[in-house]
């Protein structure tokens, strides 16, 4: 079962590992993609309710992780299914060998327009045996579970998630700073020909500048963008560096969804929550250049405010989310840096925005070709 | 700004009401932007030809010829032709063609030209595709095997041939082998009349997926909805069970289609909606890297698929594609279900949807019932819920094919009890309209997925899901005791009341109360676009087994229109006008309307027609839940939607409701035969002599009281199903056999009059009665009043028959009484007038008589179901004064679609559609009607003529007719000599049965302008009519059965050289403006 920090309790079956969990309450409204959600570091720290209500039903497999493990803290689904495919494994199986719990059976729309009127909620999984169904002592248990669950800063989320260094591809050189990568962030460099050397969290900017990379992507990752001042720090120089650089000699920088809140905190602006998040790859982003809207897929709590970006950053508003208006990207006026607030990578999602990774591998070739 | 929108005609298979849907969402978009929209469309029965759609609406034939004229007259700056379906696009390329727009500076809005030509040219959308690196299935035309086997060399087997211009791909078929291909191809290439075979990959078993996208002029693109189908590739889209969203696609393959069908829209340019479909390998296993795939075709415009999308989704694809075309960018358009978001997202549901076709093969039993690519289907069903299992439990329900739910099995199958059996046997992967049926009696048999997998092709995630709701009623319902729990989950999985009481041995209404008393009640959960995220406001509602209900009672006032259901033959899309107007009237009065309905086609389901909108089965198991969640004690209207509500009439005041107007007794009263026989005695109101039996001995018997012929029926039915005329006793035994297969033992016998056949439409208040008009029908008594021409004014009815009508048609409505809708046929023979049937509803010609005459029947009908009187609303009594014009409603048929079906005309109905010729006279509307309809003859040409004995006489005039119109008689031996005996030049043709195909090959020369054939009655049949019937309809030559048909086509043919008027609707009802326009 599933108490959520408001009081309420939410009864269902258990599948995946049978251990408890407790969490933030997001909700996803991809209808493909689970694995990709359940695999994203960026939902560290979290339980995922998915609005689709029948989940499984493809299994999981190799080429649709997005890291080495599910970081999800629970999946709260309407029905799971098992898989239909050929050389994929059950859902159930890959969360059980996680050790994830997962919630089925739920009206999950019901606890999704709870979330909506509410915002973020705290929320504990129990496993509790059949013959306590629906009992008011285990009721009470979870409700103070979740009160109890620490606040996404308190938790070590990006320590948690970064994986340690290594190397892929060939040509061009791009450092990562891994916060809590997706897969396909490194499988879109790689394919468009980049070398990829990811760097922990815990790196510090010497260390990138050292490997004397031709571009720096600063990854997605979990939590609150506050809470790790370090890597923010991190952050400062990286960009310190490609300012000082000029355009001369470039230094090309993507930043994705939290590595564009690290860039927004680096320059100086300030990050906040957004009142429920946005999870899902359905969300329009308007190009403020171009006015072209484009679908995107996305997955974070915070956003960078607007109005707090300094107007002596060299930075600007590249993109704005169509429905709340929300800072979807950052350009530098004169440099090559650009940051997103969805995912370019898609998985899951809309595959319509890898051009971004386009733009930076001409960036980063065109550094190279400078040099 | 002025913009020209091109309907889509009448109601065919392959073209239906959907376009209603987007016409009318289309000119409410448009006249939104204050842009004045000029309409031309042949269809009456439509809610976009509705006064107030749009602003001028020309009920005209969609011809280049009248187009050009609206044009020449109204002068509009633009022209959106991608909402008229494929008729509005290809009118739309030939008026470019023929220089009409340029001329008249006409702007095509939207899509450009050369994107539909791009599209809509395979060769060119091939070679599209291959520049942009999209794959197309290899393919090849050849003239000889030789060159078809060379081609198989290059690519390998499975292949499919289809001939070149044959009809439903007659001849052509699957290779596996070269010996195969061979044989297919040489026949293939035999059966074209140009030699021509097209040899192309086979896909046969493939996934099959659509996508609804769409582009603004700016190059934004979304995709709207992505559906499946369940019946792999080798089912027509339209005839497959389809699922929305996809349901075994990873997010890896979903995304590899939308981005190739984003890409090709791109492509293409497209500006407005779009649908691309799709072939993807069904047995990769994902992790093996990107999934092979073939683009299988698009259609540059809004289709049948995108109304499915839009009612699946919520979002208004018809609406927003309009605004695309006028220029507006995706995220300019508001989104008017979030009402704070925009039009550019892509919509995300939490529910699944199951869409159903309806076929008519109920109606047309000698009817090749196996499906392929060409589409048989007429009409669909569509329903939502959270899981699978209960959404396809439900959409079966909406089927509403009497007695044929989830447990149905044909008699034929009782022997095969061994479920691998059975599946060897009755399973293919040719699949048949029952082939759900077929899969669901395997598995209970025991057949395996696998097995069932591998006979179907169909994806085991789908198989085992049935297989859940198999197992489920055999093992856990069959036999046992219902508790709390199993009630619980049995509804859960979509198990209707009905058949969990036929599962466990208890009666439906036990069930309810049961769950009543347990609290096991759905809750109605929104369609909102977008899975919650936000707060919408749209009023559509599913019903669901879950925790949270999101639809609170509506404050009264508040009432219920009960829908239509599913097209099919004998109840069209008129119903779901009535209904939409019925929802409108109540708006109107200031009464909230909640609609029920379970067709994702119509205008009725759209999220805006009605206050509410309750997507769900029109069953008593339904509509008693529909009526709890809104609290009890609901008014209810049950005269709007065809049989359908009207059948649920009588059970409306058991289930908490009151049905409003006519009463369920007076109903009963005038659809029960028997019981209305005694009732229209006792008043003395003249009926056909007949009786009603449930035997054939007891048939015999009154059929020789009476004399032959005789009409024999089951009570109770619509659209004359199972019904013939019996010449003699051998008849009457070969239908008795029939008859009992059909339903309903008792069988009614009539004595057949053989007159004039006249139909009206009136409202009461119960007091008094206002008869609309009185439609006359061109063919006499025994051709179906759907299948008949019908004309306003009635040309023929004399004063004193006149006042007869209304004065029985008065009696009738006071005495049932009639408090709303009344429709009355009768027939008119020698001074005398019999009534034939009485509904007591909204019918068929309501809209067309609310067009012609002005009265709004259904308006009228509401504010009396409401209370009010006709006075009070400002109307009289009697007949409604006819004015100066004269309309003519033609049917439209399918056949074309439906091979094996005899076109011939009798009292079944089989026509699907209908269109209307309006004019200032009997003639020119006459022959707009037939060029409406598509049954004018080419102007000059040979016209055969071949009728039965009995008609020789009659057939004088008509050879005559067509004569001296110039054209030229061929005839066989019997007709020649009786041409000859006018005087009348005749060519004599060898009739098939004397060992010439010589007949056939006349139809098909392109050489015949019409083909006059009347069946010879009897036992059977006739062979060579049937085959003289069917080569006409293929080669699109009108084929005329009934000879007052024929003569009705001569005399328009006269009329045709005289000039026709095109004017605005409007303008026919007020003499003096069309006379000025000349
Ligand atoms: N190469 C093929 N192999 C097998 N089936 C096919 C192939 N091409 C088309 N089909 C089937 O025929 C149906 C109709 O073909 P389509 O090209 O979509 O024509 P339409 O314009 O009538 O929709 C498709 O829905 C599909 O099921
Ligand atoms: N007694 C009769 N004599 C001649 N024709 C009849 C007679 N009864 C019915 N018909 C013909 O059969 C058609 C269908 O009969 P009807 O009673 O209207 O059934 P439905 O319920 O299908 O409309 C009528 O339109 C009429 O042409
Ligand atoms: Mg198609
Ligand atoms: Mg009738």
């Amino acid at each position: 079962m599933l108490g959520l920090e408001d009081g309420s309790t939410w009864w269902g079956e258990a599948f995946g590992d049978a251990t408890n969990a407790s969490g933030e309450v997001v909700f996803n409204t991809a209808m493909t993609g689970y694995q990709e959600v359940a695999s994203d570091a960026s939902y560290n720290g979290q339980i995922v309710v998915m609005t689709y209500p029948l989940i499984g039903s493809y299994g999981v497999f190799a080429r649709a992780a997005e890291s080495r493990i599910p970081w999800v803290e629970a999946l709260v689904v309407r029905e799971l299914e098992a898989t239909c495919r050929e050389g994929t494994t059950e859902l159930d199986a890959y969360l059980r060998a996680h050790g994830v719990p997962g919630l089925a059976g739920i009206d999950t729309r019901a606890l999704v327009r709870r979330l909506r009127a509410q915002g973020t909620v705290r929320g504990a999984i129990l496993q509790v045996p059949p013959h306590l169904a629906g009992d008011a002592e285990v009721a009470n248990e979870a409700v103070a579970k979740a009160r109890a669950t620490a606040a996404l800063a308190q938790r070590p989320l990006v320590v948690e998630s970064t994986a340690s260094s290594r190397q892929v591809g060939a040509g061009p050189k791009v450092a990562l700073l891994d916060t809590g990568v997706k897969e396909n962030q490194i499988r879109c460099l790689v394919d468009r020909g980049a070398t990829v050397r990811t760097f922990p969290a815990t790196a510090t900017a010497r260390d990138v500048l050292q490997w004397a990379p031709d571009g720096i992507v600063i990854s997605n990752g979990p939590g609150d963008p506050a809470a790790i001042p370090q890597v923010s720090q991190n952050v400062k120089i990286l960009l310190d560096a490609a300012v000082q650089r000029g355009p001369a000699r470039p230094l090309p920088i993507l930043g994705i969804c939290l590595g564009h809140q690290l860039v927004g905190r680096a320059i100086g602006a300030t990050t906040s929550r957004l009142p429920f998040g946005h999870h899902g790859s359905n969300h329009p982003v308007r190009d403020e250049a171009t006015g072209a809207v484009v679908i995107t897929s996305q997955n974070h709590e915070f956003q960078v405010d607007e109005a707090s970006i300094p107007s002596t950053s060299g930075f600007v508003v590249s993109s704005r989310n169509l429905n709340d208006g929300s800072v979807e990207g950052l350009r530098h006026r004169t440099l090559p840096i650009r940051t997103y607030q969805y995912h370019p990578e898609g998985a899951p999602g809309p595959r319509d925005n890898e051009p971004a990774f386009d733009l930076f591998l001409a960036d980063v070739r065109a550094a190279v070709a400078r040099k | 700004m002025k913009v020209l929108l091109i309907g889509s005609g009448p109601i065919l298979i392959g073209q239906a009401a959907e376009f209603d849907y987007a016409g009318t969402q289309a000119c409410r978009a448009l006249r939104e932007e204050g842009i004045t929209t000029v309409l031309v469309n042949s269809n009456p029965a439509t809610i976009m030809t509705d006064p107030g759609v749009a602003d001028v609406t020309y009920i005209e034939p969609l011809t280049v010829e009248v187009l050009t004229r609206v044009i020449e007259r109204e002068r509009p700056d633009g022209l959106l032709a991608t909402l008229g379906g494929q008729t509005g696009l290809n009118l739309a390329v030939q008026l470019a063609d023929a220089g009409v727009l340029e001329r008249y500076g006409v702007r095509l809005l939207g899509t450009p030209l050369d994107a539909i030509r791009k599209a809509e040219d395979r060769e060119a959308f091939k070679r599209l595709l291959i520049e942009i690196g999209e794959p197309v299935p290899e393919s090849t035309t050849a003239h000889t095997v030789d060159e078809a086997l060379a081609f198989a060399d290059t690519i390998g087997f499975p292949l499919v041939v289809r001939p070149a211009y044959t009809l439903g791909g007659t001849g052509g078929g699957f290779a596996y082998d070269r010996e195969q291909l061979a044989t297919v191809a040489g026949r293939g290439i035999a059966a074209s009349p140009i030699g021509q075979v097209l040899v192309e990959r086979s896909l046969v078993g493939w996934k099959e997926l659509e996508y609804e996208v769409m582009r603004d002029g700016a190059g934004t693109c979304i995709t709207i909805c992505n559906m499946e189908n369940i019946d792999p590739m080798g089912v027509h889209t339209g005839d497959s069970i389809v699922v929305a969203p996809s349901q075994t696609l990873s997010d890896k393959e979903y995304q590899q289609l939308r981005t190739a069908a984003l890409k090709i829209i791109r492509a293409l340019g497209i500006e407005g909606g779009c649908n691309v479909q799709f072939a993807m390998h069904p047995e990769h296993a994902p992790g093996d890297g990107p999934t092979p795939y073939y683009v299988i075709e698009v259609n540059p415009r809004v289709s049948r698929s995108s109304a499915l999308a839009s009612k699946a989704t919520g979002y208004p694809i018809a609406r927003v594609a309009a605004k695309i075309a006028i220029g507006k960018r995706l995220a300019d358009i508001p989104n008017a279900v979030t009402k704070r978001t925009t039009a550019a997202f892509e919509p995300t549901l939490d529910y699944v949807v199951v869409k159903i076709p309806r076929w008519p093969f109920d109606k047309f039993r000698t009817a090749d019932r196996r499906l392929g690519t060409q589409m048989k289907a007429t009409g669909e069903v569509m329903a939502i819920d959270r899981t699978f299992e209960a959404a396809l439990q439900k959409a079966l329900r909406s089927l509403e094919i009497k007695g044929q739910g989830l447990l149905w099995e044909s008699p034929a199958w009782t022997g095969e009890q061994d479920g691998a059996a059975f599946a060897e046997r009755w399973l293919s992967t040719t699949a048949t309209d029952d082939r759900l049926w077929r899969i669901l009696a395997a598995l209970r048999r025991g057949a395996s997925v696998d097995l069932v997998h591998e006979r179907t092709g169909i994806d085991r995630w789908f198989l085992r899901r049935m297989s859940r709701i198999v197992r489920f009623a055999e093992d856990e319902l069959q036999g046992r005791t219902p508790t709390p729990a199993l009630l619980r989950r049995a509804k859960r999985l979509g198990f209707s009341d009905a058949d969990i009481a036929v599962l466990t041995g208890i009666l439906p209404t036990d069930v309810r109360g049961l769950r009543t008393q347990w609290g096991i009640v759905p809750v109605y959960k929104m369609v909102d676009t977008c899975a919650a995220e936000f707060e919408a406001v749209t009023p559509y509602f599913y019903s669901t087994y879950e925790q949270e209900n999101e639809a609170e009672p509506l404050p009264k006032p508040r009432a219920i229109v009960l829908g239509s259901g599913p097209i099919r033959i004998g109840q069209g899309i008129e119903f779901d006008c009535c209904c939409v107007q019925a929802s409108a009237s109540l708006a109107e009065r200031g009464v909230a309307a909640i609609m029920v309905n379970s067709n994702p086609e119509t205008v009725s389901t759209d999220f805006d027609a009605s206050a509410r909108l309750y997507f769900e089965p029109l069953d008593e198991e339904s509509i008693a839940s529909v009526i709890a969640n809104e609290g009890g004690n609901v008014d209810v209207l049950a005269q709007f939607g065809g049989q359908t509500a009207l059948n649920l009439a009588d059970r409306i005041d058991a289930i908490g409701g009151r049905v409003q107007g006519t009463t369920p007794d007076a109903i009963g009263l005038a659809e029960d035969r028997r019981r209305f026989h005694e009732f229209a005695d006792a008043l003395g109101i003249p009926q056909p002599p007949g009786g009603t039996a449930d035997s054939l001995a007891e048939a015999s018997r009154i059929a020789s009281g009476i004399g032959y012929p005789v009409l024999v029926r089951p009570s109770y039915v619509l659209g004359g199903r199972g019904m013939e005329i019996a010449y003699g006793p051998d008849d009457l035994e070969r239908y008795f056999g029939h008859a009992l297969e059909a339903g309903t033992g008792r069988v009614l016998v009539d004595k057949y009059l053989r007159g004039r056949e006249v139909e009206v439409d009136a409202v009461s208040d119960g007091e008094r009665t206002l008869v609309a008009g009185i439609m006359e029908h061109i063919e006499r008594a025994g051709v179906h009043s759907g299948d008949s021409f019908a004309a306003y004014p009635a040309p023929n009815v004399l004063p004193a028959e006149r006042d007869e009508i209304v004065r029985l048609t008065e009696t009738i409505a006071r005495s049932l009484p009639v408090k709303g809708l009344l429709n009355i046929q009768f027939i008119v023979e020698g001074g005398r007038v019999w009534v034939l049937e009485v509904n007591p509803r909204a019918s068929r010609t309501v809209p067309f008589l609310t067009k012609v005459t002005g009265v709004p029947l259904v308006r009228l009908a509401v504010a009396i179901a409401g209370g009010s009187t006709l006075e009070r609303e400002g109307y009289p009594s009697g007949l409604w004064p006819s004015g100066d014009l004269v309309a003519l409603k033609a049917p439209v048929f399918s056949m074309a679609k439906l091979l094996d079906v005899d076109t011939y005309l009798g009292p079944e109905m089989k026509s699907t559609g209908e269109v209307m010729g309006v004019d200032r006279t009997f003639p020119p509307a006459l022959w707009k009607s037939l060029v409406a309809a598509g049954l004018a003859p080419a102007p000059s040409g040979k016209v055969l003529v071949t009728v039965a004995d009995k008609d020789k006489a009659e057939a004088e005039q008509i050879v005559e007719g067509f004569h001296w119109l110039g054209y030229e008689i061929v005839a066989t031996s019997g007709t020649a000599a009786l041409c000859r005996r006018l005087g009348v030049p005749v060519s004599e043709i060898a009739k098939l049965s004397e060992g010439s195909d010589a007949i056939l090959r006349l139809v098909r020369s392109g050489q015949c302008a019409a083909v006059v054939n009347t069946p010879t009655f009897g036992k059977d049949i006739d062979r060579d009519g049937f085959l003289i019937r069917r080569a006409a309809v293929e080669a699109r030559v009108p084929c005329l059965t009934s000879l007052d048909t024929a003569l009705a086509v001569v005399q328009a043919l006269r009329a045709s050289a005289v000039s026709y008027a095109v004017a605005p609707l409007s303008e026919y009802r007020q003499p003096e403006a069309v006379a000025a326009a000349g």
